[in-house]
């Protein structure tokens, strides 16, 4: 590895810190001017506890200190790996978000590969195909697919899927009533299919007309012209020269596009019920558990950033144009 | 040239090209680009086609390719070693008998390497190395992707990714933009030998000069046909020898000769005047000139004018 290169993947490292430190900054200071309070949420609005019992609480936990002060409070604890504990769940946030990030994990992952590599080829066969009939059809669902919110896609495939087939479970990641101990891999399977399908279906739409689109200015290209003149046959072109120029911004967009999967997931998971970051995204804000609410935001901040990341450093790495040194392969 | 009947290995009759266009919303035109051009190019024969840029003198090599986009349609025929060149004979010959020598190294993937690109879907290894031997290409070079290559490296690679499988018939596009004298008269000199070996050579140029360096006989190419096709030797010598008048203006016009421009510009390709496409500005046209004139063999050559001598 170079030197440019090291220092290339420093200088993103620094920035990914000024990011986490911004976006902690902005999200305490929205919760604390959200009309919510720390101290009703963690007693209960029907507590009987004694106004002074109440100071007394505020008084330990800092409540009337200074904003910057109390920021830094929390700042400090978090550096030292201590998030707080969720009000919603009585465990600490860290714990919270490790268990529920690995539900998010699996629906995440199984929609990112499905609908890159599915959105990809799809993309392919319109690009090539411009104009064409199968290519309309499917600009066409892409379209309505684009411009539909996700939770409506997810209550339409509810409704279809659980509601009038009866083929798949209403939400939920296990079957109600089961012990945790019994759940068996093929019973988190079948509850995962349904938001994985919604989130695949919200975020294909995106993949297959970038594909699309690229697809089609590769094949406009001179050197596709050249191709044809030295007797390569359709799939020799696509094979040698179409994949190779479109896999690389393909890829790219894929890990940039973590900020809209996430989003996604919140709402699918929402409408499933699926016990993952975004159903506990919801819980902490209603119950204003402010701790948890933290948290997650700088965990999905970490995440996203993470997606854009490797989608720099892997242009930086495979496209030879942007490659420092000549001739290093 | 040594005198004797050789045979046509390329040849084009009243070859029609033109591209259906959007005018105003949606209505269409039909855009005629080519008109009944007609050429052809003999076995180990260079031919130049020369005219100025932008007259659509590579849309002639595309259609020899079959490179056409989808809205063009196109009359005439096109045939190779007396065959005609139907999609699926040059689906055959393209790559192996008939080879493209493009403008520029953009004709190349920017993610290949270009010795992979040389060796192509025919070709092999070896035969690579022994090409790049012969153009004086460094083995290095192999590994590294076109936007790595010097102006000279790239005109060699394309040179020799055309030559992989010993074509009869290789089509140059503008084989010399971008090259300093020297590079483009290497370039010329490797175009002659492979024509010595029996290559046949259809070059398309602008440039008149390197024309006349190389090529067997030279085509001049006006506003989307070709009035005139002669042997170099009467290019060389000055006007006089010529037959067509635009010809004549031409050779005038040059530096070396009299360095007299020709008024006016070249008709639009859809603003085209009946009859002879030079007419407007021809000091001999006269009535029967919008009439339809056909090429006529005269003197050693061609030509498409009523008052051509």
């Amino acid at each position: 590895m170079s030197m440019k290169k090291g220092k290339k993947i420093l200088s993103e490292c620094i920035r990914m810190v000024l990011l986490l430190v911004a976006v902690s900054i902005v999200a305490f200071i929205l919760i604390t001017k959200a009309p919510i309070d720390p101290l009703v949420s963690y007693i209960g609005t029907n507590s009987t506890l004694s106004t002074e019992a109440k100071q007394e609480i505020a008084q330990y936990w800092g409540l009337n200190d200074p904003l910057p002060q109390r920021f830094l409070t929390w700042a400090g604890h978090v550096l030292k790996g201590d998030f707080g504990t969720s009000i919603t769940y009585k465990k600490p946030v860290i714990e919270v978000i490790k268990s529920r990030f690995l539900y998010s994990g699996i629906l995440m992952l199984l929609a990112w590969v499905l609908s890159g590599v599915l959105g990809f080829v799809l993309g392919v066969i319109c690009g090539l195909r411009q104009g064409g009939i199968f290519d309309r059809i499917i600009k066409l669902i892409c379209f309505i697919l684009k411009s539909a919110p996700t939770f409506w896609i997810g209550i339409l495939v509810l409704t279809v899927f659980s509601v009038q087939l009866g083929w798949f479970p209403i939400g939920m990641a296990a079957p109600a009533g089961k012990l945790a101990a019994d759940v068996t891999i093929g019973d988190r399977i079948y509850h995962l299919i349904l938001p994985v399908l919604t989130l695949t279906v919200v975020n294909i739409s995106e993949v297959v007309l970038y594909t699309r689109q690229k697809m089609i200015e590769i094949i406009n290209q001179d050197f596709i012209l050249y191709a044809k003149a030295r007797g390569e046959s359709l799939w020799q072109i696509v094979r040698r020269h179409v994949l190779r120029n479109i896999a690389l911004p393909a890829i790219t967009v894929q890990f940039a596009s973590f900020s809209e999967l996430f989003g996604g997931m919140a709402l699918a998971e929402n409408v499933f019920a699926y016990p993952g970051i975004g159903t506990a995204t919801t819980a902490a804000a209603m119950n204003a558990d402010v701790p948890l609410l933290l948290g997650i935001a700088l965990f999905s901040a970490i995440f996203v950033f993470i997606g854009n990341l490797i989608a720099n450093i892997l242009y930086g790495i495979f496209d030879p144009r942007t490659r420092e040194e000549a001739g290093d392969a | 040239m040594e005198e004797k009947v050789l045979r046509n290995v390329l040849e084009i009759n009243d070859l029609v090209v033109s591209f259906e266009m959007y005018q105003k919303g949606f209505r269409k035109k039909k855009l005629e680009v080519l008109h009944s051009l007609s050429l052809d190019v003999k076995e180990g024969e260079i031919v130049a086609v020369v005219g100025s840029s932008g007259s659509g003198k590579s849309v002639l090599a595309h259609a020899v390719l079959g490179l056409l986009p989808k809205n063009a349609t196109m009359t005439g025929n096109i045939k190779y070693q007396g065959e005609l060149l139907t999609p699926k004979e040059r689906k055959k010959y393209l790559g192996r008998e008939i080879a493209f020598i493009p403008q520029s190294v953009d004709y190349l993937d920017p993610l290949m390497k270009v010795g992979k690109q040389v060796v192509g879907v025919y070709s092999s290894k070896e035969r690579q190395r022994q090409l790049f031997e012969k153009y004086q290409l460094k083995k290095e070079v192999e590994d590294m992707y076109p936007f790595q290559l010097s102006g000279g490296m790239a005109r060699r690679i394309l040179i020799s990714a055309a030559v992989t499988e010993e074509p009869k018939l290789i089509i140059a596009d503008e084989p010399t933009p971008g090259l300093n004298v020297e590079l483009a008269m290497d370039t010329l000199r490797h175009f002659r030998k492979l024509a010595d070996n029996g290559t046949s050579i259809l070059m398309i140029t602008h440039d008149i000069d390197l024309a006349f360096q190389v090529a067997d006989r030279i085509a001049v190419f006006y506003a989307g046909t070709i009035v005139e096709i002669s042997p170099t030797g009467d290019f060389l010598a000055g006007g006089k020898n010529l037959r067509h008048p635009y010809s004549k203006a031409f050779i005038t016009a040059l530096p070396q000769n009299e360095f007299q421009p020709l008024k006016g510009t070249q008709p639009y390709a859809g603003d085209l005047p009946e009859g002879c496409l030079f007419a407007p500005r021809c000091p001999k046209a006269e009535i029967a000139c919008n009439g339809k004139i056909a090429m006529r063999d005269l003197r050693e050559g061609k030509v498409r004018c009523i008052h051509a001598t």
